[in-house]
């Protein structure tokens, strides 16, 4: 059963559609990047999963079933905006908030207690929220969303406005959540904490899926044709590159149609060259994210 | 614990602690405290005893030379103005007045002070007409008859039914007071919970913290679990107000003498009390939430809903003018608005009584209205739950509630 399954959704605002005609499904053990440029309809369709706003049509089912308020026990989320009840202690917004998802008063204490303490936030607890740090409030809100050990956790933009160390943190615990079998929803800008992190993509624009699935299988689509090469000594002519274009480095070379990367690697050897490096040159996300973007817009 | 009860429960008790709150709660008992306090400062009460007035005057007409001690105050003869005039000067007399030769035909009596006032004070004036009056009827009639005529009336109304019975309601303004005092603490309570409501809406909106708890309970979890609570904090304030009324009667009534012992409850008042502050509690909520859907923060949520939470006012206002013509149409438009009727009807409960069909038309109205405003208040609370940051224009919300 997957944990979120969402089936050509379709939402407008006024006259225009923001998101259109979409369609995925998040594995439960996985991390799941939702991205996309600003405006691409990533808020709006976590918007529809959590059922805070209803699609025109289209279906999405939450763990099997539509979302109903048990369903909504069993989600975390922690939105692109963040806000809590600034007058409120820290613990008792923890607790209020973790009350809303259907745990007992006692067992939310001690659980908001031990992720205080596992953050480093334990001596912040009696705290005004007004109190506390930005950075501070986003890890108090990130422990609102996990409190309840839901077994779908969706997560706008996590790391922004967090330090280094909590975003390292954060990643230790996100890593920890899908060991435990949880699915989580990623939305986020940053492309290289998307590749660290996630197991599946889904990147859309203008509310349209425009690439989805599996990260390495994506970044695999988007080989290009060309290699890597850092040797010792000139490199001379090399039957079946087009052109060479030096870095910081190393050099890269861009093959015609027909040669292969293994074939240029075969040239080289057989030449006796030294080859410090040989890599098949692959997109980063970033990378991907642009063409793909670019090309749409 | 069920979510809306959660809700309630956490705005209840987050409301009962807001410095706001508190001092509302405690400051019009407060208020009322120190107004009898004033009142009674101001005002000059009985006088004791020991503390005789002297009153100088000068009778050029001749005869006024009989009694002299009325009450606490006490007449002086002087022989000419200008002794008069000595003795005030002095401190002897505290005013003093002139019989002139020609008063039986004029009525003149020219009266002298040190102090500034406004007019005659009523007790000097009834003093110096008893004064004339005894001394003019003197071995005329009989002491008694020279007694009623100084107060010839004592006017007692009695109202009877339809039946020919005594009536339970006697009317007066002894009728009007506890219904008047309600309809203010009422008027009150629903405009500091309207704009509790809208702040705190407001509020979770500025704070996105909306979206949190719309990820945990639905809209109509969230908007019941709050009006309930606001509601049941409005509920303790206005008990709260009335539980000090009769110390605060208490108080006053040393004061204000007798007045108090009239205080009659007018027929159904506390039955069309409690319905009354239950609807518009309802009314004035569901708009409160319409307000808070459509504004993108409590600062711009708040004068919208002053508009009808001063609406709410407006019986209040215009209540001298009740008092004075009570049968005005106009009292029947403002008992049928709804935003002005639970107010209105307590103040016309106390003057005049209401006819049956008004109050059904004000009922049935009212109703008809909060299932109005909570329909429309939903659907703008969906549509604009999660819109930041800028209000739609008015035309925009009609167009958005007809297509949404």
């Amino acid at each position: 059963m997957p944990a979120v399954e969402v089936s050509n959704i379709v939402k407008s605002f006024v006259d225009k559609v923001v998101v259109n005609d979409l369609s995925f499904s998040v594995a439960q053990g996985e991390i799941f990047g939702l991205i996309g440029p600003n405006g691409a309809g990533k808020t709006t369709t976590i918007r529809m999963m959590m059922d805070i706003i209803k699609p025109d049509s289209g279906d999405v089912t939450i763990l099997g079933e539509k979302l109903s308020e048990s369903t909504k026990n069993k989600l975390g989320y922690l939105p692109e905006e963040r806000g809590l009840y600034k007058k409120l202690r820290v613990l008792d917004s923890i607790i209020y908030l973790a009350s809303l998802k259907g745990m007992d008063r006692r067992s939310a204490e001690e659980k908001a207690n031990e992720l205080l303490n596992q953050t480093g936030m334990l001596h912040h607890k009696g705290k005004k929220i007004e109190e506390l740090s930005r950075g501070m409030g986003q890890i108090i809100q990130f422990i609102v969303s996990i409190i309840h050990d839901p077994e779908l956790v969706v997560l706008d933009e996590p790391f922004a406005g967090l330090d280094p160390v909590n975003t390292e943190l954060l990643k230790g615990m996100l890593f920890d959540l899908r060991n435990q079998g949880k699915a989580l929803v990623l939305s986020t800008h940053q492309m290289n904490q998307v590749e660290e992190l996630c197991d599946r993509i889904l990147m859309i624009n203008n509310g349209q899926n425009i690439l989805y699935g599996d990260l390495s299988e994506i970044k695999a689509r988007y080989r290009g044709n060309s290699v890597l090469l850092d040797v010792v000594g000139e490199l001379g002519e090399i039957p079946g590159v087009t052109d060479k274009r030096t870095h910081k480095g190393y050099t890269e070379l861009m093959l015609d149609g027909k040669t292969t990367p293994q074939q240029v690697l075969a040239h080289l050897i057989s030449r006796g060259m030294v080859i410090n490096r040989f890599e098949v040159a692959t997109p980063s996300l970033n990378e991907i994210f642009l063409k793909e973007v670019g090309k749409k817009s | 614990m069920n979510k809306t009860l959660l809700i309630f429960r956490h705005e209840f008790l987050h409301m009962i602690k807001r410095k706001g709150f508190i001092i509302l709660t405690l400051i019009v008992p407060v208020l009322a405290l120190i107004g009898i306090g004033v009142f009674q400062l101001v005002s000059p009460g009985e006088p004791s005893v020991v503390e005789t007035t002297t009153i100088g005057y000068v009778d050029e007409a001749g005869g006024f030379d009989q009694y002299t001690t009325q009450g606490y105050i006490e007449l002086v003869h002087f022989d000419t103005p200008g002794d008069a005039t000595a003795a005030l000067i002095n401190g002897d007399v505290s005013e003093y007045f002139v019989i002139p030769s020609d008063y039986l035909s004029t009525g003149v009596i020219n009266r002298y002070t040190l102090e500034r006032q406004l007019e005659t004070p009523s007790t000097i004036a009834t003093v110096i007409k008893n004064f004339l009056t005894s001394n003019m009827l003197a071995g005329k009639v009989p002491p008694e008859t020279v007694y009623r005529i100084e107060t010839p009336l004592d006017l007692v109304t009695t109202r009877l039914t339809e039946t020919g019975e005594v009536a339970t309601e006697q009317g007066g303004y002894g009728n009007v007071i506890i219904p008047a005092i309600f309809g203010l603490l009422l008027a009150l309570s629903l405009q500091a919970s309207s704009m509790y409501l809208v702040e705190g809406l407001g509020d979770e909106k500025e704070s996105r913290l909306i979206e949190v708890l719309l990820s945990s309970v639905s809209p109509r979890q969230l908007l019941t679990g709050k009006v309930l609570g606001l509601g049941a904090a409005g509920l303790v304030q206005v008990v709260i107000w009335l539980a000090s009324l009769p110390l605060l009667l208490n108080l006053a009534s040393s004061t204000i003498g007798g007045f108090f012992s009239t205080i009659q409850l007018p027929a159904n008042f506390l039955v069309l009390g409690i319905v009354y502050f239950i609807l518009g509690y309802l009314l004035f909520a569901a708009l409160s939430a319409g307000v808070g859907a459509i504004s993108s923060s409590a600062r711009e949520g708040q004068p919208l809903a002053m508009i009808y939470a001063l609406l709410v006012f407006v019986p209040l206002w215009f209540a001298s003018l009740l008092f004075i013509f009570p049968d005005n149409p106009i009292w029947t438009v403002l008992t049928i608005f709804p935003i002005t009727a639970p107010i209105e009807v307590m103040l016309r409960l106390g003057v005049a009584g209401i006819a049956a069909w008004e109050l059904a038309t004000s009922l049935a109205v009212m109703v008809f209205s909060i299932i109005g405003a909570l329909l429309l208040s939903v659907k703008a609370f969906r549509i604009y739950l999660l819109m930041y940051g800028k209000r739609p224009k008015f035309g925009e919300i009609i167009r958005s509630l007809r297509s949404g």
